[in-house]
């Protein structure tokens, strides 16, 4: 049985791990994304679209990230390089996300492609408890779990990862070292966005292969809040996804085995989860641990520095 | 042959204006309000294809359509929008568009409308909606035969009656050939989200149910036991095309028939406020054609109830019904009335799960 919980904590937890770990390379550079429902939509129908066209699964995984990838520029645009407000710009990737692929979409409703499978890893596969839920996945999965290191090895052991990290914080500081604000900035936001693509595409390549227009369903905002939930910390981002999936995997499954809870007060708990967490880092706060980024959400320029 | 038919028609058409030139015939704009994106699969969908098959009609104009609409006092705008737009009937087809139909119709009493699911109705406001459960009993039938395990899984939207209904229906239907069939209830608390849908399915296939039901707006339900080699009972349109193999049938949406009547009667002048709830005699719900996979005689059985539906001389709700703690809740032979039925909020016994309060 925890195996079966564990299993469908992970399948449920991807998309909103691929989703966090984007809105967290966005958030580390300074820039504030609210357009990671619409870039997820988009991730979901250019990976159906990718693949349906060629038959590859590959290409539809990263034909949802240069599509996201390319959205995500347009946020870059107005927020690095107009300096625009970055609220008002995520609110309109959102938008413009969730309308173009309704538009672009309508030929692929009711499409149908072979999905990403399980690969199981031997040996590793056959431990208990975790083996089933770890080891016997599909391959985003894997990759998944390859981000949060690469994620958390970026920020934490390169040069590149500090410079990036630095903009967040104190980006006049950056300048001052010679790092090209700018360019960092638009790559982090971009990349990250094309992360979040892929978010997008696990949906529509993994858990329902198929496009149905405004599948993500809110999980973008999810993601939005779980990047606060996890301290813009990758290995953090994983436990938070996670939760969130077992949680809601959890009481479908405590209904189905016939449980007498009330199923209203099973599904309050995600909620009663966020407020607990949200509570406890607040107090972590007063501690005077702030994690987050210094100047998330304020524009630089060079001319402007105090 | 489509040309003699189109010849034929037309001459027919000639023939009836000349003989009913007194009686004028309105042109109708119609316009519709859906709650979802006609990309649903699902529920709007099945309402945009009724909409595309009225537009056939030689009187119907192409007609304006707004999608995924939220619910609730905000949608009396977009109402009011097709009606500016010049609309003379207006289609509203969710719930949580009541107050705001009737609201709106109160200042426009030249314009028809047609609120889906509803209860309150005008002078210029009907409601209409179908008797789902008919075929929901027959597909019960279906699934009831072909359990194996006797374990069937119902992935289930909303506790309201509506719902309910239908999970009732398909138990009664599915114990009526097969004494053992358990049905298990999963509620996801959505209409829509493909992700919960397949998660609630799935749990369901890990607890050991071997045949699947739903009454969600996504096909997320079918690829599950597609992919676990489960069978399963669609819902709103054939989505057959998503699990080939597992596809049984499908209690489904005609609401073409339905549209095209009504537009019909608005044209002519005929049209009364009326509360519709139409069931398979009049064509608005109905079966999905079978897999190859449902045996010949399970076919030859539920064919023969649909009849016996159609022609009046059986209702899915024929007592002796008991609920969950065996109390008898419809008397031998008796049948609910359709207060009964429309405001239905306990399971029948056979289903598995409970109904939140």
């Amino acid at each position: 049985m925890v195996e079966i919980l564990l299993d469908a904590t992970v399948r449920a937890g991807t998309p909103i791990l691929f989703a966090t770990l984007g809105a967290i390379i966005n958030e580390r550079a300074g820039i504030i994304n609210l357009g990671i429902e619409g870039l997820m939509l988009i991730g979901a129908l250019a990976g159906f679209a990718g693949t349906f066209v060629s038959g590859s699964l590959l290409i539809g995984v990263l034909a949802a990230f240069a599509a996201a990838f390319i959205a995500g520029s347009i946020h870059a645009l107005i927020t690095v390089q107009l300096r625009g407000n970055q609220i008002v710009s995520g609110l309109a990737l959102t938008m413009l996300g969730i309308g173009i692929t309704a538009l672009f979409g309508k030929t692929m409703v009711g499409r149908t492609i072979e999905g990403f499978e399980r690969i199981a890893i031997p040996l590793l596969s056959e431990l208990p408890v975790v083996g089933r839920a770890f080891f016997n996945q599909d391959l985003l999965i894997y990759f998944s779990f390859l981000l949060v290191f690469k994620v958390w090895f970026f920020f934490y052991r390169t040069r590149w990862g500090l410079a990036v990290r630095t903009l967040g914080e104190n980006p006049a500081a950056a300048d001052t070292c010679g790092v090209p604000v700018n360019l960092y900035k638009f790559l982090a936001v971009t990349v990250g966005s094309g992360f979040v693509g892929i978010g997008g595409a696990y949906l529509s390549l993994a858990t329902t292969p198929m496009w149905i227009e405004n599948m993500s369903a809110g999980r973008g905002w999810i993601a939005v809040a779980l990047v606060i939930f996890a301290g813009w910390s990758s290995p953090r981002a994983l436990f938070g996804a996670y939760l969130f999936g077992g949680i809601t995997a959890m009481q479908l499954r405590f209904q189905a085995m016939g449980t007498t809870v009330s199923a209203h007060i099973l599904q309050m708990l995600p909620y009663v989860f966020t407020i607990v967490v949200l509570v406890i880092s607040t107090l972590r706060l007063q501690k005077g641990a702030s994690q987050q980024p210094e100047s998330l959400g304020l524009p630089y320029d060079r001319e402007d520095r105090k | 042959m489509k040309k003699l038919l189109l010849f034929s028609i037309l001459l027919s058409a000639c023939l009836a204006g000349s003989a009913f030139a007194a009686q004028h015939e309105k042109e109708i704009t119609a316009g519709f309000i859906y709650v979802g994106p006609v990309g649903d699969a699902g529920w709007t969908y099945a309402h945009d294809q009724g909409r595309l098959e009225m537009e056939k009609l030689p009187f119907v104009k192409p007609s304006t359509y707004i999608e995924s609409v939220p619910e609730g006092a905000e949608s009396a705008r977009v109402i009011n929008g097709l009606v500016r737009k010049g609309a003379n009937l207006i289609f509203t087809t969710s719930f949580g568009y009541m107050d705001a139909t009737i609201d709106v119709a109160r200042r426009n009493k030249d314009v028809v409308f047609m609120h889906c699911s509803g209860f309150k109705t005008a002078e210029n406001v009907g409601t209409y909606f179908g008797r789902m459960y008919e075929p929901r009993y027959l597909s019960g039938i279906v699934a009831g035969k072909m359990t194996k395990k006797n374990v069937i899984g119902y992935v289930a939207a909303f506790p309201i009656p509506e719902v309910i209904r239908g999970i009732n229906a398909f138990t009664l239907g599915a114990r009526s050939v097969n004494p053992q069939a358990e049905v298990k209830v999963v509620w996801t608390q959505t209409w829509f989200d493909p992700g919960i849908e397949r998660d609630a399915a799935d749990s369901l296939l890990d607890v050991g149910a071997d045949v699947l039901a739903m009454h969600q707006d996504a096909p997320a339900t079918l690829q599950a036991a597609e992919a676990r080699g489960a069978y399963v009972i669609g819902y709103n349109s054939d989505m057959r095309s998503f699990a080939p193999n597992a596809f049984l049938t499908a209690p489904v949406w005609n609401w073409g028939a339905l549209y095209t009547r009504l537009a019909t009667e608005v044209s002519t002048g005929t049209w009364k406020s009326t509360q519709i709830w139409d069931g398979m005699k009049e064509g608005l719900v109905e079966l999905a054609p079978f897999n190859a996979k449902v045996p010949a005689e399970v076919q030859t059985l539920v064919t023969g109830k649909a009849a016996a539906i159609k022609a009046g001389t059986f209702h899915p709700f024929t007592g002796p019904i008991k609920d969950q703690a065996g109390n008898e809740v419809v008397a031998p032979g008796q049948v609910p009335t359709d207060g009964d039925l429309l405001s239905m909020n306990y399971f029948v016994s056979g289903v598995q799960g409970t109904i939140p309060k």
